[in-house]
């Protein structure tokens, strides 16, 4: 089989994890001359498909074939896909030299279960070694662990790798047993915790002041498939957020649940609206950089799922007008944070400005507030929203009209 | 009238010692001329610029926004920075004004020369001119920015790749870079690079990470702009993508089977189990089931 007919099959296996990031790893660069690639905090999405998705590492499977059966992957073992492995050389010579030509960020591999968790874990690691090693590539190294490979082999990948994920593939204890027979919510939990503890561990200095390696820096991540369980976004941010406390994770990834070639009966015809993944993020966004608490967002969902028409947070606001409109030239940044169409780069330059200046609703313009979205919730020099704030439509206003109807 | 023209090369020094000058001998905005290197100087201007002289403080906002606005494409940028430093003086606030349009038109015109380098960073293809097997191997590129970016996003490039020889050629400046020394020319026409193999391998590449059932043409668009496509080897692969895509979305959906009733049993049935399966080892050979 030719290096492009593998590079074909696993790539498509690869594209349904979501995770292209190669952002937050530890600087480098190799201006000295002795080895290729840099890493200067944030990542480059070097092209876009036309999915919409970034397009940053070369993400792969190292084989296709594996011996699980999980029913909404295309690898599972009851699958007709076409099936490939590469060698270790392959994947080397890939990933050099689309890095050479400036394609990719670096290489984010996984793999299907071939022969034995150990056995597998320990070729992705040979892959990255090599490169690490020989061919002193300096870009980015995802990989995703086996969740039941043996512990020194976690250990030898964390020291390679910038990032480490493990996904809990599915947002209860109870899918994952239905729909990932052979794995175990449990071991992906403690394969996370050794994760989160080598980290911590890397973290402190020796009794000499001696900093040990550092241990994957960029973090670990893990990834829900949403919609083919009938878990609601009550359900899957709450476990989320404790994915982030009890693991500190750096991202949770949420991948609406897509049709695959030869799809197992077991899963539901239907994908969720891609609406749905996109008001998961911008919850878990809210969660994370806006102080939103989880039952603040979760109080205004319908039978536990986000309102899939307006924004999680112009949700809130809708639910909680008395709290509105704000004043720019006085609210504290926490208020102005919960402002729909202010983000965080918003409320830091209003903060800023307002301390030379009486802010005006053409200032709030330029500062770059989404006015159109903010104007009934915000009294600004030259602006109030009078009556817009309490009035009963003010919904409707923001909510895509519905679907025209048509003659029949 | 004072006239000034600063150089394709070295503008942000040029322009930097330039307005010095100016600034230390209290020359007002509207008696200098700032022009591109190619223009006719204006009938009745001295053409003459002023030494730097003394000690200037600027905020170091200031001058890290200049930094970026003087690679703009507009050919007024180096008016609208002194224009603005002019005013600095005796407003120094006026750097964190976020509210003032002087300020605020830098500042877009900052964001859009950072832009303009981060799709540099981005989109810039190398192909390999070189012998694969030489000790540094050689890769050269064609690039066309919009704005005049290829000179501060150079030393990104000598960065990230410390172990080979490349260059950046566009049509306004071309970046040369040999063991490490970054050298910069004039701009050249379009060259005949050789073929590259892998690019072969980078569009399948592109082709089969996309997923058909998400199609979402517009938002590729507005991170990957058209006007970027020609120069992309795996924009080729764009249409037929696109174009196929509902198709193969359909065929997959049709393709799969119905949902078994057994399947909420199964839930049911583990849960009320328990979780008796909670951390049994999974049988690593156990073959090949087939549906049925
Ligand atoms: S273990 Fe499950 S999810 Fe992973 S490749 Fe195998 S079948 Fe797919």
């Amino acid at each position: 089989m030719t290096v492009k007919r593998k590079l074909e099959i696993l790539s498509d296996a690869a594209k349904y994890d979501a995770s292209c990031a190669s952002s937050g790893s530890s600087k480098r660069d190799s201006r000295d001359g002795k080895g290729l690639g840099s890493n200067e905090g944030s990542g480059i999405c070097h092209a876009y498909a036309p999915d919409g998705r970034c397009i940053s590492l070369l993400k792969i499977l190292m084989t296709n074939f594996c011996v699980y059966d999980c029913s909404y992957c295309v690898n599972r073992v009851s699958s007709n896909v076409p099936r490939a492995r590469f060698t270790v050389d392959e994947v080397v010579d890939l990933t050099i030299n689309f890095y050479r030509r400036n394609y990719i960020e670096g290489l984010f591999l996984s793999s299907g279960i071939i022969r034995s968790p150990d056995a597998t874990m320990a070729d992705m690691v040979r892959i990255a070694r090599r490169l690490r090693k020989e061919e002193s590539f300096r870009g980015y190294i995802h990989l995703k662990t086996i969740p039941d490979a043996a512990p020194e082999l976690i250990a030898e990948a964390g020291l390679l790798a910038d990032r480490l994920s493990i996904n809990v593939e599915l947002p209860t204890d109870a899918a994952v047993e239905a729909y990932a027979p052979e794995k175990s919510p449990e071991q992906i939990r403690g394969a996370m915790a050794d994760v989160r503890h080598r980290k911590d561990a890397a973290q402190d200095r020796s009794h000499r002041g001696r900093r040990p390696p550092r241990f994957a820096p960029a973090g670990q991540s893990t990834q829900m498939i949403i919609g083919a369980d009938g878990a609601t976004d009550k359900t899957i941010l709450g476990r989320s957020t404790r994915l982030y406390g009890d693991y500190k994770l750096k991202r949770v990834y949420y991948s609406a649940f897509s049709p695959i070639p030869d799809s197992s009966a077991k899963l539901p015809l239907i994908s969720p609206p891609l609406q749905r993944e996109h008001r998961l993020y911008q919850a878990d966004w809210l969660l994370r950089f806006y102080g939103f608490e989880l039952d603040e967002i979760t109080s205004t969902t319908r039978d536990g799922n986000l309102d899939l028409a307006v924004d999680p947070k112009l949700a809130w606001a809708l639910e909680h007008r008395a709290l509105f409109p704000v004043d720019v030239n006085k609210a504290p940044k926490e208020l102005l944070l919960r402002v729909p169409g202010f983000g965080v780069k918003t409320a830091k330059r209003i903060v800023s400005t307002r301390r030379h200046c009486y802010l005006r609703y053409d200032h709030l313009l330029r500062i770059g507030g989404a006015m159109k979205k903010a104007q009934p919730f915000i009294v600004a020099g030259g602006w109030s929203p009078g009556s817009l704030t309490d009035s009963a439509c003010l919904r409707a206003r923001f909510a895509p009209s519905p679907e025209q109807l048509t003659l029949f | 009238m004072y006239h000034v023209v600063i150089p394709k090369i070295g503008a942000a020094t040029a322009w930097r010692t330039a307005a010095r000058g100016f600034l230390a001998a209290q020359i007002p905005p509207h008696e200098i001329c700032w022009q591109e290197p190619g223009t006719a100087p204006e009938l009745f201007a001295h053409t003459q610029a002023l030494p730097p002289t003394g000690d200037i403080k600027v905020s170091r906002r200031f001058v890290a926004m200049a930094n970026s606005v003087v690679w703009h494409r507009d050919r007024d940028r180096f008016a609208h920075l002194y224009g603005f430093l002019w005013r600095l003086r005796d407003a120094p606030h006026l750097i964190g004004d976020h509210g003032d349009p002087h300020l605020a038109r830098l500042r877009r015109m900052e964001k859009n020369v950072h832009r303009c380098q981060h799709k540099m960073k981005a989109f810039v293809r190398f192909r390999e001119i070189g012998d694969p097997e030489a000790p540094r191997r050689s890769f050269a590129a064609w690039f066309e920015p919009t704005h005049h970016t290829v000179e501060p996003t150079a030393s990104f490039f000598a960065r990230r790749f410390g172990d080979m020889d490349w260059r950046i050629i566009t049509p306004d400046k071309t970046a040369i870079c040999v063991d490490g020394v970054v050298s910069f020319s004039a701009g050249q026409a379009r060259p005949d690079l050789p073929e590259d193999a892998h690019e072969d391998l980078w569009i399948a590449y592109f082709e089969n990470i996309f997923n058909p059932a998400r199609l979402k043409v517009s938002a590729m668009c507005s991170e990957m702009p058209k006007k970027y496509w020609k120069n992309l080897p795996e924009a080729v692969a764009i249409p037929n993508l696109v174009k196929t895509a509902p198709e193969r979305a359909e065929k997959m959906a049709r393709a799969a089977p119905t949902l078994p009733p057994l399947r909420a049993e199964r839930m049911k049935e583990r849960l009320a189990q328990g979780n008796a399966t909670d951390g049994a080892l999974p049988s690593q050979t156990s073959a090949p089931r087939q549906r049925k």
